[in-house]
């Protein structure tokens, strides 16, 4: 029923990305679990795949740099085949009010959460258009839809490819490829370990289910948008938020 | 290999890949006009020559390319043909 396919899932060492590597290797896919510094947590990720009977590689890769992006898809290419389902999800924070806001700080969260959805698609593309077919999954945040304070520039980012996305979604549609978003409210991982406690029990509140959402239940959203069954959406912002603030 | 090879070569990828009819297909047909290639079709159709000429056409000088002997211009220079 499942045809195995060869996936990309940047960021996937650990968090939501680590998860969604795990979802799917559990749906047949070979997956290349992408990361940049934590090597230990990525090759763990990958005997955690093959122990389950899946496959998958770890490789290392700085995707907001062009030429390490280009090498990083020759790599998976050679080794698992060319990618067909690529799902953006490497991603940083570096909260700051607006007004204390350095230039750094602004182009560290945009290179990493924008710039390299822009590297990863556009070379995903190349092999996904001749193929015809391909899943294209970026993960955004509700941060992306209602503005956070302190979030600026995440929240930029995050906008940012929900409207790349949809623009994609339609320069690709008729070569058989998706172009989608899964944006997450509040999830329990290390990027929201660091907010105190009252901090989570206020977040938690305003979820209409009470609680934060968990890393597995992001991939299985986003291991369904990778499937043949969801063949007709594209261009789609799937939020995943427990029912944040109705 | 010369430019009459590189011509037949392109010819017989535009062929297979795009599906093109080889009767239409002269130095100045114009891709998305002539040969009714859309703007992604072209895209496609570069990114096929490159792998089959074992070359590299920069974003640039892809949008330069929009007639078949454009292509084998611009294939030519790159192997000093």
């Amino acid at each position: 029923m499942t045809v195995g396919r060869v996936a990309l899932v940047t960021g996937g060492s650990r968090g939501i990305g680590r998860a969604i590597a795990l979802e799917l290797a559990k749906r047949g896919h070979a997956v290349a679990v992408g990361y940049l510094s934590s090597e230990a947590a990525a090759l763990e990720v990958v005997d955690e795949m093959k122990s389950a009977g899946g496959s998958g590689i770890a490789i290392r890769a700085d995707v907001g740099d062009p030429e390490e992006v280009v090498a990083m898809f020759q790599t998976v290419a050679a080794r698992l085949g060319p990618i067909e389902i690529l799902v953006n999800n490497a991603g940083i924070r570096h909260d700051r009010l607006l007004a204390r806001m350095g230039i750094d700080v602004w182009d560290e969260v945009v290179t990493t959460n924008l710039t390299s959805v822009y590297l990863c698609t556009k070379q995903a593309l190349r092999t996904m258009l001749r193929a015809r077919w391909g899943r294209i999954v970026t993960i955004g945040s509700v941060a992306g839809i209602s503005g956070n304070a302190g979030q600026s520039n995440y929240a930029a980012a995050k906008a940012a490819v929900i409207g790349f996305s949809k623009s994609v979604a339609k320069e690709v549609g008729s070569r058989g490829i998706t172009v989608n978003v899964v944006a997450p409210g509040f999830v329990e991982t290390d990027m929201t370990d660091d907010l105190s406690d009252d901090v989570k029990a206020a977040a938690a509140a305003s979820v209409a289910l009470g609680r934060f959402g968990t890393p597995a239940e992001i991939a299985s959203a986003v291991g369904y948008l990778a499937s043949d069954e969801a063949s007709y959406i594209s261009g789609h912002v799937l939020v995943v938020d427990g029912g944040l603030a109705l | 290999m010369d430019r009459a090879e590189i011509e037949s070569r392109l010819k017989t990828l535009l062929v297979s890949e795009l599906g093109l009819d080889e009767e239409k297909i002269t130095p100045d047909a114009k891709f998305e006009t002539d040969l009714e290639v859309d703007s992604l079709g072209v895209v496609e159709l570069l990114m096929a020559i490159e792998d089959e000429f074992g070359v590299t056409i920069p974003d640039e000088e892809a949008e330069g390319i929009g007639t078949v002997g454009q292509a084998v211009d611009v294939v030519a220079a790159k192997l000093g043909a």
